[in-house]
């Protein structure tokens, strides 16, 4: 007899991700769990901002979207769903799955898993990873969350809840914990575990493995990209999977887009660290298998880490970013001008100014773009200070380009906004304590 | 006349903190060798220009095939705190592809 494979679905790779191929996955590919990685580097502290301002908030802004559009389907389909959704507020968020349950009229047992809030346990004047200062040299300190593993995801797992909801956990971890809660992989199973995190790494940020953030035409064609489907697993119990999309949706999933999958945001492929192992991403083969489908091979590893990843959140001033439009043959010419112009005019106020001209030189500075002269060109000026009011200053100066800079200048916009900073340190696994809270109907 | 490595090779770039990584994988694993000889580190760190002022590592993955660069990005230049337009640093997959070879 066959064991059935494991069938997990990667439901979004970021908070912004597209909703419906979720509810496809659902719907259509016979999942035992979907998984929804919502959290970037920064979206917990900027959930720690709104929690701040409302005890009750802090989890994902469109978790009522998601599970408006989620919770039937899932209910319906016997599927589990697993996700770093609850952002800086896991409890808040858990509750407020349950009161779209209630509302929707779907019988749902959810659960929270907290442990990942470390602010009141770290040290405020340890050294940052990136460049050795004490973290609270930074800036105020508005969050601290600990990159939490497998081991605080499996009491949940073993629970009888439908929805778990969590803050911080890494990634891989998010994907990798229900495939060591089915097949009973052990803490010391370090094979097992390696290959589940690759796994759960090509599958964490969602389409990127299934043909999206790929297409260069005419190099690299992906057919029917507006209908991207979303990745799924079919996982073996030694840790080796299958990684395909669902029949008839948009995309593509061969040795290609899954080998731009492993390397990204790999920062060292022969230890990729998660805090449940160690994975040594050269020791992976892929394999076309069928149409959009590849066969992922095992993963050794080695005992996962000592210490637990922290990211820290800390106030960093505001952020101002001023944009105007120049057309014509001399349009770089005059665009130029205005950025002088602008520089000149706020020269006193100790402001550093990054101006560069969109179209030209705004994403790589003087490279291969800044020879060009194109018909459009749109300046733009940005600057991060302490005070709002002295930020927002450059976005009263390029706007004022209008009646006092260059010949046609048009489209002016202006953006202001609060820069939560982070950095990094790290914390021993014995000072976390996790928790998994089940919420009661209400 | 000289080809660039979009020719040759697909990139994806990802974000970490103050690093970029860029991963190239040949279109055609038999010239894994040649992207080996002919895209070192310090090739890589000098088209990349202001986007890593630091030092690039690259590392070696056969099995795939393909070469992974780390790249260590100016301070100040990091994602959340950046004032470039691209705060990620994620179009330097296109900047390293314009590579001549």
């Amino acid at each position: 007899m066959t064991v059935r494979a494991l069938r997990i679905g990667g439901g979004a790779g970021f908070a912004g991700d597209r909703l419906p191929p979720a509810v496809d996955l659902v719907e259509r590919g016979e999942l035992d769990y979907l998984v929804l990685e919502c959290l970037a580097e920064r979206t917990i502290a900027l959930g720690q901002q709104r929690r701040l301002a409302d005890p009750e908030l802090g989890y994902d802004h469109l978790l009522d979207k998601r599970m408006r559009l989620l919770l039937e389907p899932l209910v319906r389909t016997g599927t589990r769903l697993l996700g770093n959704f609850g952002a800086a507020n896991p409890l808040g968020g858990a509750r407020r799955v349950q009161r779209c349950a209630a509302e929707l009229g779907v019988p749902v047992r959810v659960a929270a898993v907290l442990g990942d809030d470390v602010l009141a346990e770290i040290d405020p004047a340890a050294p940052a990873w990136e460049d050795g200062r004490p973290l609270d040299e930074h800036g105020e300190l508005v969050s601290a969350n600990a990159y939490l593993g497998i081991d605080a995801l499996l009491p949940a797992l073993a629970s009888d809840a439908d929805v778990i909801v969590c803050g911080r956990v890494a990634d891989p971890s998010l994907f990798l914990a229900p495939m060591a809660h089915h097949f009973g992989w052990r803490p010391d199973d370090h094979g097992r575990l390696a290959s589940g995190t690759t796994i759960g790494h090509l599958l964490e940020c969602g389409p990127q493995v299934t043909g999206g953030y790929f297409a260069d035409p005419p190099y690299k064609h992906v057919p029917n990209l507006a209908r991207l489907g979303y990745p799924l697993a079919e996982v073996c119990a030694d840790g080796t999977a299958v990684v395909t999309k669902l029949p008839g949706t948009g995309g593509r999933v061969d040795r290609m887009t899954v080998g731009e999958q492993l390397g990204y945001e790999v920062i060292d492929p022969t230890g990729y660290r998660t805090p449940d192992v160690v994975a040594d991403f050269t020791t992976v083969q892929f394999e076309e298998v069928g149409a959009d489908r590849v066969r992922i091979g095992p993963t050794a590893g080695r005992t996962r880490p000592d210490e637990l990843k922290v990211s820290v959140g800390y106030r960093a001033g505001f952020r101002c970013e001023a944009e105007i439009s120049y057309a014509g043959s001399t349009a770089v010419a005059r665009a130029r001008l205005a950025g002088e112009v602008v520089a000149e005019r706020l020269a006193g106020t100790g402001l550093r100014l990054a101006v560069s001209l969109i179209g030209v030189d705004a994403l790589h500075g003087p490279g291969p773009g800044a020879a060009g002269r194109p018909y459009e060109v749109r300046l733009r000026v940005a600057s991060v200070g302490a005070g709002r009011e002295l930020v927002e200053t450059v976005g009263e100066e390029v706007t004022a380009l209008y009646t006092s800079g260059p010949a046609g200048g048009a489209g002016v916009r202006v953006h202001t906004e609060e820069v939560i900073g982070v950095v990094s340190t790290s914390i021993p696994r014995a000072a976390i304590r996790t928790e998994v809270v089940p919420v009661g109907a209400t | 006349m000289s080809r660039r490595l979009l020719e040759l090779a697909h990139a994806r770039a990802g974000d970490k903190g103050n690093l970029v990584t860029v991963v190239l994988i040949p279109y055609d694993p038999a010239d894994y060798p040649l992207l080996c000889a002919r895209v070192s580190p310090d090739r890589v760190r000098r088209q990349l220009g202001g986007r890593a002022l630091g030092g690039v590592v690259r590392h070696e993955m056969p099995n795939i095939p393909a070469l992974l660069f780390v790249c260590e990005r100016a301070a100040g230049d990091t994602v959340t705190v950046s004032t470039s337009l691209d705060a990620h640093a994620k179009s330097v997959s296109s900047l390293l592809l314009e590579l001549p070879i």
